[in-house]
């Protein structure tokens, strides 16, 4: 049972303030958010990203928790580290065995998608007991906005600008979400920081998770999306209304959408409030593209229907 | 007492880690250290160590999952050659600048291109400027010797730096020898409790490791991780020499063959030193004051131990099983030649590069060598700096 916002307010605060990411990042709000979903000593592993460079700046810490950073490409590989010596001392009775520890790992779509995917399909394979978080913010935000293979179609980014040929991004993000069910993993998910509950309640079954879990959270960037400091919470809200970010969960390989919008808004309403897509809404090539966007997003979400058998 | 039984090299390595028993291991295999990893995980299968063995899917994530489980707090081991160290090389760094004590077996073996699998330093002398201690072996008795003393050296308070236990691929690693393996219980008892600093499975004093290190510190966190390699030049002399009292084999920096009166002395490193000293043995029964300096410690690098032991000589040669590319000169003759210079030892050194990709050194080419230094020293003329033994064309 997800706790309620009062009991929520009462958590121990395991990222404070006073850390240095922008205005309007999602990935302390989805950090903190997840990190209020257990009662459990928590140990992090961070790979290189706007997070880890912005809360650590040496001589101070935003972290209330342990934590380690050791590269890029590796928080999974990090996280089976601290998780298999963890096993081992407890194994050994040098770690009081009644206390639960847990272990998350958060990376950007850069070390999730790309460069730190083989760690961690290496690490779930395994099945390290962690939790996995990828705080999606659908670019390499911390060099600059360059593109990954999270980066939607028609993005622009700074390695996939939109100029006078090439409008933006070429080809569709890689649905890594579905990547990590097909590793027969016991608990994947998607959300986002604006619906809370959604959140803290995957957050809180993942910890519960005997194995490893991910969850997949889209967490807008204001300087990379140019859009509104303001606007996080709204725009991750239009991402599911307008399905183009399903929230959904598979618990041993069982599809459940969490989130079902009253009414699918067309993909234009979340594209039009971000300068990244602003190129779209000029001539007719950005109207094909944003027509393409729509019959890929209508194509993902009746796929997703009909695995959680709603189709 | 000790038990002398046959192994191969990498077997002996697999036992000093039985018997040292890490808390984890995390490796992935490559020739020739594979049998190493093999061997050690039937140990974790047949439940003789307890430790968490993590068959990691590379030497990427081997040396990450290793660096963070010694943060977590404990003992931690690893083993591997070439290619999967040159993987590993972004890791190297960060291990050794989290200062974190974790032992890696070195089965040296050249770095592709073109693809080899046999023995050469390329590997290491790759990886000499990433912060870690190299100790190279001889045999496989140094390679058992070397990878227990490791795991005291790195652990000291005042070195907490990783350590690499180098031996020779194939020509130790697939060797069979006569190793003498110590108790169980005298290594344990030789090692001591693994005692963890600032841990981070400590959870009532979190710790942020790893931060953000701009140009306002980094730079006094580099010079503080300096000072430890004195440190863990200190620690590798006292725990060569504890080694000895405890099981009869002492060990220092170096070990020096007839240097005291040599007038033709011959620098090496790992296997070939073996031959040497037989090469040396054979050429003082027939007069040539001939000495060998077998070097143990690459690094932290002796200077000051190199030069004292050389600079009486009249003529030295450097075996370098590296080239370096588009340097003049091989790493190690770089660096011996650097410490003569700095202190004022004016002997003429010569650079012999030999033995890429496991080519084979004879006795009779490494004779050949102490020959044309006993020319260089009878009549003065310079020889050619760098030569190259072994190869055609
Ligand atoms: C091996 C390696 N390559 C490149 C980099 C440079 N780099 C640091 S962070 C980063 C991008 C991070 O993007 P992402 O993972 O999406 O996280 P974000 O900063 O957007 O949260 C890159 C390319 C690096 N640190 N290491």
């Amino acid at each position: 049972m997800p706790k309620n916002l009062k009991q929520l307010s009462e958590s121990p605060v395991r990222l404070t303030g006073g850390h240095r990411l922008c205005p309007g990042c999602g990935e302390p709000i989805a950090v903190r958010q997840i990190l209020m979903a257990t009662e459990d000593p928590v140990l992090v592993a961070n790979a290189t990203g706007c997070l880890e460079v912005s809360t650590t700046i040496f001589p101070y810490t935003a972290w209330n928790v342990p934590w380690i950073h050791i590269a890029f490409e590796n928080a999974a590989a990090a996280a089976s580290g601290l998780e298999a010596m963890y096993v081992s001392l407890k194994n050994q009775g040098k770690i009081d065995p009644d206390q639960n520890y847990k272990f998350v790992a958060f990376a950007g779509d850069g070390g999730t998608y790309d460069i730190g995917f083989q760690a961690l399909s290496g690490a779930v394979e395994r099945r390290h007991s962690f939790v996995y978080v990828c705080l999606n913010n659908q670019a390499y935000m911390n060099t600059g906005v360059q593109r990954s293979s999270a980066s939607p179609l028609g993005a622009h980014t700074t390695t996939s600008p939109a100029g006078r040929v090439i409008p933006g991004k070429t080809m569709v993000q890689k649905d890594l979400t579905e990547c990590m069910v097909a590793h027969d993993m016991p608990y994947v998910a998607q959300s986002i920081p604006g619906r809370w509950r959604d959140l803290v309640g995957k957050a809180e079954k993942a910890f519960a998770t005997e194995g490893p879990s991910f969850i997949n959270v889209l967490t807008p960037c204001p300087l990379g999306w140019l859009c509104d400091p303001s606007e996080t919470v709204d725009i991750s809200m239009l991402a599911a209304d307008t399905c183009i970010w399903p929230l959904y969960e598979v618990e041993n390989g069982e599809y459940k959408i969490t989130y079902k919008p009253k009414e699918k808004k067309p993909v234009e309403e979340f594209l039009k409030r971000q300068g990244r897509f602003k190129h779209l809404f000029k001539g007719e090539d950005g109207a094909e593209i944003i027509k393409g966007i729509q019959e890929y997003t209508d194509r993902k979400w009746e796929a997703l229907l009909k695995k959680a058998g709603e189709a | 007492m000790g038990k002398v039984m046959p192994l191969e090299g990498n077997n002996a390595i697999a036992e000093a880690m039985r018997q040292i028993n890490p808390d984890v291991v995390a490796a992935y295999p490559i020739t020739p250290s594979t049998e190493i990893v093999q061997t050690f995980a039937k140990f974790v299968a047949d439940g003789k160590v307890t430790t968490n063995f993590v068959a990691v899917e590379s030497e990427h994530s081997a040396m990450s999952a290793c660096t963070a489980a010694a943060a977590a707090g404990g003992r931690v081991m690893n083993a591997t050659s070439a290619n999967g160290l040159a993987l590993m090389w972004e890791i190297l760094y960060i291990t050794a600048s989290l200062r974190q004590p974790v032992v890696l077996n070195l089965v040296n073996r050249a770095l592709s291109g073109n693809i080899n699998i046999h023995c050469d330093h390329s590997d290491g002398m790759g990886a000499r400027d990433s912060g870690w201690i190299q100790i190279y072996g001889e045999n496989a008795q140094e390679g058992y010797d070397n990878c227990i003393q490791c795991v005291a050296i790195s652990e000291r308070e005042d070195v907490r730096l990783p350590s690499m236990n180098c031996i020779d691929g194939f020509f130790v690693s697939h060797a069979y020898e006569m190793v003498e393996v110590e108790e169980d219980a005298a290594v344990q008892e030789w090692i001591g409790p693994y005692k963890p600093v600032r841990p981070l499975l400590d959870i009532k004093n979190p710790y942020t490791v790893g931060p953000l290190d701009l140009w306002d510190y980094y730079f006094e966190h580099k010079r503080n991780q300096l000072s430890a390699y004195p440190n863990a030049k200190e620690a590798i002399i006292e725990e060569g020499k504890r080694f000895g009292q405890a099981f009869g084999r002492e060990y220092g920096l170096m070990e020096c063959v007839d240097l005291e009166d040599a007038e033709v002395a011959v620098v090496a490193l790992g296997s070939t030193a073996g031959m040497c000293k037989d090469v040396v043995a054979d050429l003082r029964s027939k007069g040539v004051k001939a000495g060998l300096l077998k070097l143990r410690v690459f690094r932290p690098f002796p200077d000051a131990e190199i030069v004292a032991a050389l600079r009486n000589c009249k003529a030295v040669a450097v075996f370098d099983r590296a080239a370096s590319y588009g340097a003049s000169y091989g790493p190690l003759y770089s660096e011996v030649a650097a410490a003569m210079y700095t202190r004022g030892a004016n002997v003429p050194c010569v650079n012999i590069i030999y033995g890429l990709g496991g080519r084979e050194i004879r006795p009779d080419q490494i004779a050949d060598v102490y020959g044309k230094l006993n020319d260089i020293k009878t009549t003065g003329q310079p020889a050619d700096p760098v030569s190259y033994v072994g190869v055609r064309g």
